[in-house]
């Protein structure tokens, strides 16, 4: 069983298991009874004038050893004597009066032991509940490899392939399992180095090409580089219809600036595709974008400038991707706006669909700060200003 | 679960820490016996939940628990045991871990052993302690927290820097914290005794082991440092005068100068004022040298914008010990009463000599190290004070004091006789003489002051011998009790010889190392010869090497001495795959007391490889004199005046003289 323990956060309960919860309480008691115990006991006071005599007595049995022994001239050894009789006697005279005050004496132990019945597990018992994590159980390594496979955890199952791997290099398979588990990971570089051993150990594929090429892609934060430029080609070249390589080569072309290639590729993908092929609305945005920018250019070199809009590499890759990791994406692409805008606040589009953004992602207030962060930038400008009321409207979020 | 179990210990223990503060010390101020007698047992219970935690910490790293952050970021699961131990510490929040670790330790020894101080003296020496734990748990909980979880877990750790993976780390932190923690104790008696407004022999006597305890770890603790640097770094330096260096070299000095300076306050009840002073300085300067090496703030000043939060907390904790010791200092020093006064020719006088030049020359070193610090931080201009400067500025104060430590021990307490003393010594200067002909006539080459150096050395050796032999009569009465009389000798007048002696030797290294070594580097391959000095060094073959975490190539190269084998000497480079980062692996080998030292670069296409061979005459006195130097400390530490608990009464001890 587990106990339901006080604070609740945005995950929720944390939950403490029950010798955990009572080893805290062992502990507890312990840190309070360091208190409580001395408190319950009665001590004499021990002054200063006995121990500063105890220093002075042995300092002066000191100079008698070493007299006696020849070490010190008898005339030194007397001034020595004279000088820490002196000591002695002003220690003496000092601190006649050192006898500690008696009174109020039970109500300071009663208010001492409440100071600790209170500090102990106030301090004790908060810094914990920031700070723990108590629902996380312990996991040893030699544990988590003991484990049976069937526990999820991925890193240790991705591990063990690893060491496999290492012990069977030629383990064309392994390497192929292993790909996408480091692309799911994010690890995008081992993912590309696996598939490359999957095409050397198991033969290439135009599959196995166009995989490979996509990972290079997400590597390079979406830019098709001149290395998967080349795995999709080799794909083409085995597969004509490859509908991954042929998508990523219409997107080289769209970022060499070719638009009407990358149109052609795609319009063929299209005209060739079944009409149930999951990937046509991701050709059809990424259609109606290229033809959009042709009719749109001039407008776009008057100064407003296309949106920089996530990749189509960006969006396929969101089309696979988990809910969970899409959020991560997304986020990131986010955050690079936000990053951007910081650095050039001169862009209101991008202000706006930076507030729309935070807005669909559920944070009111950073939408709300990216408004504001616009009319700081174009504080003045009545149209922009305009523009910004009105977005803010339309997004719910006020004047 | 021993994660939490170590979290939880830890919160624990800043609870305590609070008690502990506030139980004693009004207590103390309300002259309550009982509230003052919870403070040694919250000072056990502080070590007991503070050691719970480290351990755990160590068990987390030992079974590599990747759901703690700490574990993930320095430590890999293929190292050895030992490594998976010490690499606990070799990460910023293990390693202030280890340091509230070693104060708890210090907290409870003196809760332990401080039986024969005053009530009121022992609470507010344990409340100022309980300060300082109070002010690093806090540090390590908000800003530095070693139990933070990851979830889920990674199958692999990122590895220990590898320069950290050494026996090296075992040893060194852990001394080195031992002696910066250890000033903590003589801090908080500094403090409490200007809360208390009274300062006597007796405070110095009570001090002195504590200071004394601290001063042979950190002698230690920087010596293992250099040797460390030294064999690891892979060029053969043995000091760098590298801040990270300095940094402990600072509190080392004034730890030295309050050790002297204590002395004298024992036996004259003088320089009461200054020692207090001392005792506040040494600690905020240990302060600044864990700060200065855990904050980043070293590599540049903008480390510590990078992390605002530790930045701001460490600077407030400085501030609040250094400044408030310091206002304490300026607010109640006058009313503590001064003590007598002396003349400049007398031990206590030969003290202040001392304290002059050691003060000064921790000064020097300060400056050399924060400058460029203040310089970046206001102009942003890059500089480093180098080797010349330290050299210059620290050897021109160090000498004068090497030149006079022979003397200070034979002056008699109040008036000395500097002529008479030099007479005694007459003996010793002239064997120094006759060693620095004997070495510029034996040696070739070399600076022409290096054997002056030499003789100097020898002069510190014999001088402090000199000492030992003074006080048994040796050459004055007869031998047998002469002999009676040196074995009756207190073990902290052993002591101080042999620290003394111990200065010598260093110095004596330090002189051969700096004028007389020999250093080839050239491009070998198998089968080639390389001569150094009176040997030569053939390689003998290129070998790869498998460690459980790294991969090594070595050179293996054999010795010759004039023609005769003296066995093998290898020298590698390790890489270790997870940081792609390598080091060097000096090949060293002792004779005597120098060494040879062959390191090896990188391999060139066509099989030759770059190699150091270094022939290091004496080298190792350097480091034996810092442990000559400590066992001094440690014989000093042992003997029997300081030795804790309560005295017996003063009848019983004089009745029992003359039975002895």
């Amino acid at each position: 069983m587990a106990f339901a323990f006080g604070r609740t956060d945005v995950n929720g309960y944390k939950m403490m298991s029950a010798p955990l919860f009572a080893l805290f309480a062992l502990m507890t008691a312990v840190a309070a009874l360091a208190v409580l115990w001395p408190l319950s006991r009665s001590r004499v006071l021990k002054g200063e004038r006995e121990a500063d005599l105890a220093v002075y007595r042995d300092q002066l049995a000191e100079i008698d050893r070493d007299r006696d022994g020849g070490r010190l001239p008898p005339e030194q050894a007397e001034a020595a004597r004279t000088e820490v009789a002196r000591r002695m006697l002003a220690a003496d005279a000092a601190r006649v009066a050192d006898a500690g005050s008696k009174k109020g004496g039970d109500s300071r132990r009663r208010a001492a032991a409440v100071m600790a019945l209170v500090i102990v597990p106030l301090f004790g018992a908060g810094l914990y509940l920031y700070l723990g994590t108590p629902d996380l159980p312990g996991a040893p390594l030699a544990e988590r490899l003991a484990a049976p496979a069937d526990r999820g955890d991925v890193a240790i199952l991705v591990r063990k392939v690893e060491d496999h791997l290492a012990q069977n290099p030629n383990d064309g398979a392994g390497f192929e399992v292993l790909a996408p588990i480091y692309l799911r990971l994010g690890r995008f570089d081992d993912a590309a180095r696996a598939y490359a051993q999957a095409i050397r150990l198991q033969g290439p594929t135009a599959l196995r090409y166009s995989a490979l090429g996509e990972v290079l892609v997400m590597a390079a934060n979406g830019i098709v580089t001149a290395d998967a430029l080349k795995a999709f080609q080799d794909a083409a070249k085995l597969d004509p219809t490859e509908p991954r390589a042929s998508y990523f080569l219409g997107l080289a072309a769209e970022q060499d600036g070719r638009d009407a290639d990358a149109a052609a590729i795609w319009s063929a993908m299209v005209a060739g595709a079944p009409a149930d092929a999951p990937y046509l609305p991701l050709l059809k945005v990424a259609l109606a974008r290229v033809e959009g920018k042709d009719k749109s250019g001039a407008a776009a070199q008057a100064g407003a400038g296309p949106a920089p809009g996530p990749s189509a590499a960006d969006v396929a890759n969101a089309a696979n991707m988990s809910t969970g990791d899409r959020n991560v994406m997304i986020r990131g692409m986010v955050q690079k706006l936000q990053d951007r805008l910081t650095a050039e606040p001169g862009d209101l589009d991008g202000w706006l669909r930076l507030a729309r953004a935070y807005k669909v992602l559920g944070d009111t207030d950073k939408a709300k700060g990216a408004l504001a962060s616009a009319r700081t930038a174009f504080a003045g400008k009545t149209d922009a200003l305009a523009r910004i009321d009105a977005a803010a409207k339309d997004l719910g979020l006020g004047g | 679960m021993i994660a939490e179990l170590g979290q939880y210990a830890l919160a624990l223990a800043l609870a305590l820490s609070i008690l502990q503060v506030l139980l004693p010390a009004w207590g103390a101020a309300k002259g309550d016996a009982v509230l003052m007698g919870t403070a040694a047992p919250l000072a056990f219970a502080l070590m007991g939940f503070v050691t719970f935690a480290f351990a755990a910490l160590i068990q987390l790293y030992v079974t590599s628990d990747f759901t703690v952050v700490n574990v993930v970021e320095n430590s890999h699961s293929q190292m050895p045991l030992i490594y998976r131990i010490t690499s606990t510490w070799g990460n910023h929040e293990g390693s202030m871990l280890l340091w509230v670790f070693v104060l708890a330790l210090f907290g409870a020894l003196v809760a332990a052993f401080g039986g024969n101080l005053p009530d009121r003296l022992k609470a507010h020496v344990l409340a100022v302690q309980g300060l300082i734990a109070l002010a690093f748990l806090s540090f390590i909980l908000l800003t530095s927290n070693p139990f933070l979880r990851l979830a889920p877990p990674p199958a692999e750790g990122r590895d220990l820097n590898p320069i950290l993976q050494d026996p090296g780390l075992a040893i060194h932190p852990p001394l080195l914290y031992l002696g910066y923690v250890g000033l903590s104790v003589s801090f908080a008696f500094a403090v409490a005794a200007l809360i208390e407004g009274r300062i006597d022999a007796a405070w110095a006597r009570w001090v002195r082991p504590w200071t004394l305890a601290a001063w042979v770890f950190l002698t230690l603790g920087i010596a293992m440092g250099s040797y460390w640097a030294y064999y690891e770094l892979g060029w053969g330096g043995w000091w760098f005068w590298d801040p990270v260096e300095n940094a402990s070299l600072m509190p080392w000095l004034a730890a030295t100068a309050l050790l002297h300076s204590a002395v004298v306050m024992e036996k004259r009840d003088a320089l009461k004022v200054w020692t207090i002073l001392l005792a506040i300085l040494a600690f905020s300067l240990s302060l600044v040298g864990t700060f200065l090496v855990r904050s980043g703030v070293l590599t540049s000043v903008h480390a510590f914008a990078t992390d605002p939060a530790r930045g701001v907390f460490i600077l407030g904790i400085l501030t609040f010990f250094i400044a408030g010791g310091l206002a304490l200092f300026a607010f109640r020093a006058s009313e503590l009463k001064q003590g007598g006064l002396f003349a400049p020719v007398s031990r206590e006088g030969a003290l202040v000599f001392n304290n002059l030049f050691l003060t000064a020359a921790t000064a020097a070193v300060l400056v050399g190290t924060l400058y460029p610090l203040a310089l970046e931080a206001f102009t942003g201009a890059k500089i480093t004070v180098g080797p010349p400067y330290f050299n210059l500025a620290f050897g021109g104060l160090m000498l004068p004091l090497v030149c006079a430590m022979p003397f200070g021990p034979l002056l008699a307490w109040k008036r000395g006789d500097l002529l008479g003393v030099a007479q005694r010594l007459m003996l010793a200067a002239g064997l120094a003489v006759v060693a620095a002909v004997v070495t510029a006539a034996a040696v070739t080459g070399g600076p022409v002051l290096a054997p002056l150096a030499v003789g100097l050395a020898v002069f510190i050796m014999l001088g402090a011998l000199t000492d030992l032999a003074e006080r048994a009569g040796l050459g004055r009465v007869r031998a047998k009790v002469a002999l009676a009389r040196l074995a009756g000798v207190p073990r902290s007048a052993y002591g101080t010889a042999i620290a003394h002696f111990g200065v010598g030797v260093c110095l004596l290294g330090i002189a051969c190392e700096a004028s007389w070594s020999q250093e080839k580097i050239a491009a070998m391959t198998v089968g080639d010869q390389l001569v150094i000095g009176s040997r030569d060094l053939t390689l003998e073959r290129m070998e790869n090497r498998t460690g459980p975490n790294y991969r090594a190539r070595s050179a293996v190269f054999s010795i010759r001495h004039q023609g005769e084998p003296e066995g093998r000497i290898d020298a590698s480079r390790r890489i270790f795959a997870s940081r792609q980062m390598a080091t060097t692996e000096a090949g060293i080998r002792t004779f005597g007391f120098s060494q040879l030292y062959v390191s090896m670069g990188e391999e060139t296409q066509d099989g030759h490889v770059s190699v150091r061979a270094t022939f290091k005459p004496n080298v190792t006195l350097i480091w034996l004199g810092a442990v000559v130097m400590a066992f001094g400390g440690m014989l000093s530490l042992l003997d029997r005046r300081l030795r804790i608990g309560v005295p017996k009464p003063a009848r019983s001890r004089v009745a029992a003289v003359p039975a002895e």
